[in-house]
């Protein structure tokens, strides 16, 4: 089943082009949509909802054509936008029923919604205060619930974690977690932030200045690519004693990479670990050489790095256009 | 701290838990019914119904200002046996023009502005309710407002003029006369107000706008025809002159076809030609300021 599909979809402004060519399929569950600031997250948001035309290709959102059912999609999703967007004057329930009420709930449905979204997202008494007083991770409470007031079928939600601090952080992306999980309502959740969607999505897709990056289930990449950290001591018959592994590991037909990028080491080797063979044959080979193992240990292959090969086959893309 | 802190945490998200979500399977009322409940919420709300207290003063207190004076000429008639009211119906509206003014001034901000203010815009947009939706729902609720505050002294002074058994058929064409033109005040004075203040966002900045768009087009109309009135014996000028303040354009077509003596200087009022060029420019800037408005919030959209 997809959620949302797009086909070519580009947008062009007079300056940039935000969107270029984009081909997407989502699925249900949860979905990280990642991109630096300005590469186009909101607008893809914008189209999905109907608001704003495509210059060109087109988008299906839970199957219903953007360009010409955006009414309909819009009675069946919900949408949490990145800027600030509460009145500071009215009470988080007031603001939610009213919302709730412009989505199509009848009064007492409202009501009885608006108490239970403001609890799922852990408002409680202070949901009949003014907004103003709220902090930034109880506005964005407020943000939430009044997207999913009336229990859409998905929720685009905008950089929720923006402006939030690591606690708060943590908990919005738990939180989205469980719309999922819990509500059974499938996301498309934007970040500017690669590492911290990972644990939170399903799914990922990259894109860079409108441009798909890449999209993949976030467990595709953490089952395929486990990466092996690897450092030696050095002995007097082998003084580099890192070199000497990675040429053994070599002969082996085992490729390395070095881990200089990683703070403090320019001792430690990186390897792509493929189940325990790896690990016996590392073990084997360090035993060999007479070396001692420092250590040996797992390093979880971060979207970061993804995105860093990514951009860098980009930059070569380019670099070789150019 | 740091051990409990999670244990804290663990114990708030087994809470949340335990709740269980239920999903929705009641009816979705549509564009429509959250246009009639946008619209019904922002009536209440000129009136400050549903808000504070400190927004209810102005508002009651305008009203309550609107009504005493019909009050009072209705006990003065019946007291003093009168044949016919103090005043016309169709002049109420005029002579208490700066409370009319002043109201419009106040609610059109908090009703429009609020929402652009506080980016809220997108919210309703991301929703099945469209820009129009919003627009009509808006526009209807501020031109309510006004009219309940406008006809309700007209109303007082037709209940009173009844109780003092003054003509029956006489007071009826008067008060209905002065119903029509009152509504068409209310459409033309929201339709301007909701323009001045969607296009200044902040709120204290709306109300200024809305007064000096009523006030100085009203000030320099009737300056400009008094002046005229002493200095040319061509009254057509005069009348022209009218087309160019919300007010003198309703005194202009309540004398050309509402049985209205004019207020203008010499009592001189549009005639039946002129009167359509009255009623064709009221209708014009009615259908103009919902334009104007729609375009505003299409490119507040999102
Ligand atoms: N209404 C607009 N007019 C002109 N340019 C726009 C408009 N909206 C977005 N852009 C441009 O399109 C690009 C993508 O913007 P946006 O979708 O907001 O990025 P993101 O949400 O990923 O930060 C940016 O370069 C931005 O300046
Ligand atoms: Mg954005």
């Amino acid at each position: 089943m997809t959620v949302i599909a797009t086909e070519s979809l580009s947008k062009r402004f007079p300056r940039v082009t935000a969107l270029d060519r984009l081909s997407v399929d989502v699925g249900p569950g949860v979905t990280g949509l990642v991109g630096a600031n300005g590469a186009g997250k909101s607008t893809l948001i914008k189209i999905l909802l109907g608001l704003s035309p495509a210059t060109e290709g087109r988008a299906e959102v839970l199957g219903l054509d953007v360009a010409s059912k955006g009414g309909a999609i819009r009675e069946r999703v919900g949408y949490m936008p990145e800027h600030d967007c509460l009145p500071p004057d009215v009470s988080a329930t007031e603001f939610v029923v009213h919302m709730a009420r412009m989505a199509g709930l009848p009064p007492t449905a409202a009501r009885e919604r608006t108490a239970d979204t403001l609890r799922h997202v852990g408002l409680y008494e202070e949901r009949y205060r003014p907004i103003g007083g709220y902090s930034t991770g109880m506005k964005q409470r407020v943000k939430l619930a009044q997207a999913l007031v009336h229990d859409p079928q998905l929720v685009f939600l905008d950089e929720p974690t923006n402006g939030l601090d690591p606690v708060g952080r943590d908990e919005m992306l738990g939180l989205i977690r469980r719309v999922h999980t819990d509500f059974g309502i499938s996301v498309l959740v934007t970040s500017h932030l690669l590492g911290e969607l990972e644990r939170t999505c399903d799914h990922v897709v990259i894109i860079d200045g409108g441009k798909l990056l890449r999209s993949s289930s976030t467990r595709d990449f953490t089952q395929t690519t486990t990466t092996l950290a690897i450092e030696v001591t050095d002995t007097d018959e082998h003084p580099d004693g890192t070199r000497a592994v990675r040429d053994a590991l070599h002969a082996r037909g085992v490729t390395t990479h070095d881990g200089s990028e990683l703070p403090g080491a320019g001792h430690i080797l990186l390897l792509t670990a493929e189940g325990e063979r790896t690990y016996d044959l590392v073990r084997d080979v360090v035993a060999d050489l007479g070396l001692g193992l420092v250590r040996m240990e797992q390093r979880r292959h971060h979207i970061a790095e993804v995105f860093k090969d990514g951009e860098e086959q980009r930059k070569e893309a380019v670099g070789h256009g150019g | 701290m740091a051990v409990e802190q999670p244990t804290a945490r663990e114990a708030e998200q087994t809470r949340i838990h335990n709740i269980g979500y239920r999903s929705y399977d009641g009816p979705r009322l549509g564009r429509a019914y959250a246009r009639r409940s946008l619209y019904s919420q922002s009536l209440r709300g000129a009136y400050g119904l549903g808000r504070s207290v400190k927004s209810k003063v102005l508002p009651m207190l305008l009203f309550v200002v609107m009504c005493v004076p019909a009050l009072i000429m209705v006990a003065v008639a019946v007291a003093t046996k009168a044949k016919e009211l103090p005043i016309e119906y169709t002049r109420y509206a005029i002579i208490m023009q700066a409370v009319i003014g002043l109201y419009v001034a106040s609610q059109a901000p908090q009703s429009v502005s609020r929402d652009l203010r506080f980016k809220t815009v997108p919210l309703y947009f991301s929703r099945p309710i469209e820009t129009v939706d919003y627009v009509r729902a808006k526009y209807a609720a501020l031109a309510s407002a006004m009219f309940i505050l406008t006809a309700a002294p007209l109303l007082v002074l037709y209940v009173g003029a009844l109780l003092a058994k003054l003509d029956f058929g006489h007071q009826t064409k008067g008060f209905a006369e002065a119903v029509v033109s009152v509504a068409l005040l209310s459409l033309l004075f929201s339709g301007i107000s909701l323009v001045a203040a969607a296009a200044t966002p902040r709120r204290g900045f709306g109300i200024a706008a809305v007064i000096a768009v009523l006030t100085i087009s009203y000030g320099a109309v009737s300056t400009l025809q008094a002046i005229a009135h002493v200095h040319s014996g061509d009254t057509s000028v005069l009348v022209w002159m009218g087309l160019f303040s919300p007010i003198t354009l309703i005194d202009g077509v309540q004398t050309a076809f509402l049985g209205a003596s004019s207020s203008f200087p010499g009592a001189q009022g549009p005639s039946a030609a002129q009167g359509v060029v009255y009623l064709l420019v009221v209708l014009g800037l009615i259908a103009g300021s919902y334009g104007l408005l729609v375009r505003r919030y299409r490119k507040a959209g999102l």
